[in-house]
């Protein structure tokens, strides 16, 4: 899984790199999410500019990380989704569960 | 004229998801060159890889691990107004009608793939046989 980390104003970010998120890389996606959260990081955004395609799996990365960043009183959020792996979220309404932004901007204006 | 030619994909693969990304790939391709359906071809394109995705991970998880030489044999059968996924796998299977629907009150990290298979296409059969078990998927092209 390639991804990087950055802190920008004061959001810790998480950019997923891979065009593709399946059953090979997801299990990758959520350890690294959860090791951020371990250290301390329990408010992130993950910005998926670069992913074209998500499965269940990826999804279901994804909302491990929002679950156990709840449970330590943080947030996770996403940005930057594609309008097809946007639709994943809306079948499964897991749109209603994150809250997800246009761009990092837009996260930047509301948690600010 | 009518541009489409029946043809099938027919692939067999190790049963290692590294190949998922080939697998999901042939599907959007397949997707995005139907000529003549009219509906949206980038979401049949996006459906087909996500369906072929979930359908190999599926087989993949089902098969017998212990066996370096255990593979998935993917066919896909183009017609003119459908088009026919069949999965095979030779692990124990599974019953198609006792998997529960995602609770979307109460969402879970597992059990939406088969939601997605079943959601986004037409008809979905699994049937168990000695020589190994199939998951047929069909969608309509009209």
């Amino acid at each position: 899984m390639n991804v990087t980390e950055e802190k920008i104003n004061g959001f810790n970010i998480l950019f997923v790199k891979d065009e593709r998120i399946d059953a090979h890389n997801s299990a990758d996606l959520k350890d690294f999410i959860l090791h951020m959260i371990e250290q301390g990081q329990v408010n992130l955004i993950v910005q998926m500019e670069n992913v074209r395609f998500v499965d269940s799996s990826g999804l279901g990365a994804l909302l491990s990380g929002l679950k156990h960043a709840e449970a330590k009183s943080g947030k996770l959020s996403l940005s930057n989704l594609q309008n097809q792996v946007l639709s994943m979220f809306e079948l499964t309404r897991l749109n209603r569960v994150f809250e997800i932004y246009a761009d990092l901007n837009e996260v930047f204006d509301n948690e600010g | 004229m009518n541009s489409t030619t029946n043809f099938q994909v027919d692939v067999i693969i190790p049963t290692q998801t590294k190949y998922l990304h080939l697998i999901g790939s042939i599907g959007e391709h397949i997707g995005r060159d139907l000529e003549d359906f009219s509906g949206d071809r980038d979401a049949l394109a996006y459906h087909l890889n996500l369906v072929l995705t979930e359908a190999t991970t599926n087989a993949i998880k089902h098969s017998n691990s212990n066996d370096p030489k255990d593979t998935v044999r993917i066919n896909i059968d183009i017609q003119e107004q459908e088009l026919i996924i069949r999965v095979y796998d030779h692990g124990q299977g599974f019953d198609l009608e006792t998997v529960p629907k995602p609770d979307f009150e109460h969402p879970k990290e597992n059990g939406m793939g088969l939601f997605f298979i079943k959601t986004l296409m037409d008809s979905v059969t699994y049937t168990k046989q000695e020589e190994g078990n199939i998951l047929e998927i069909r969608k309509l092209l009209i």
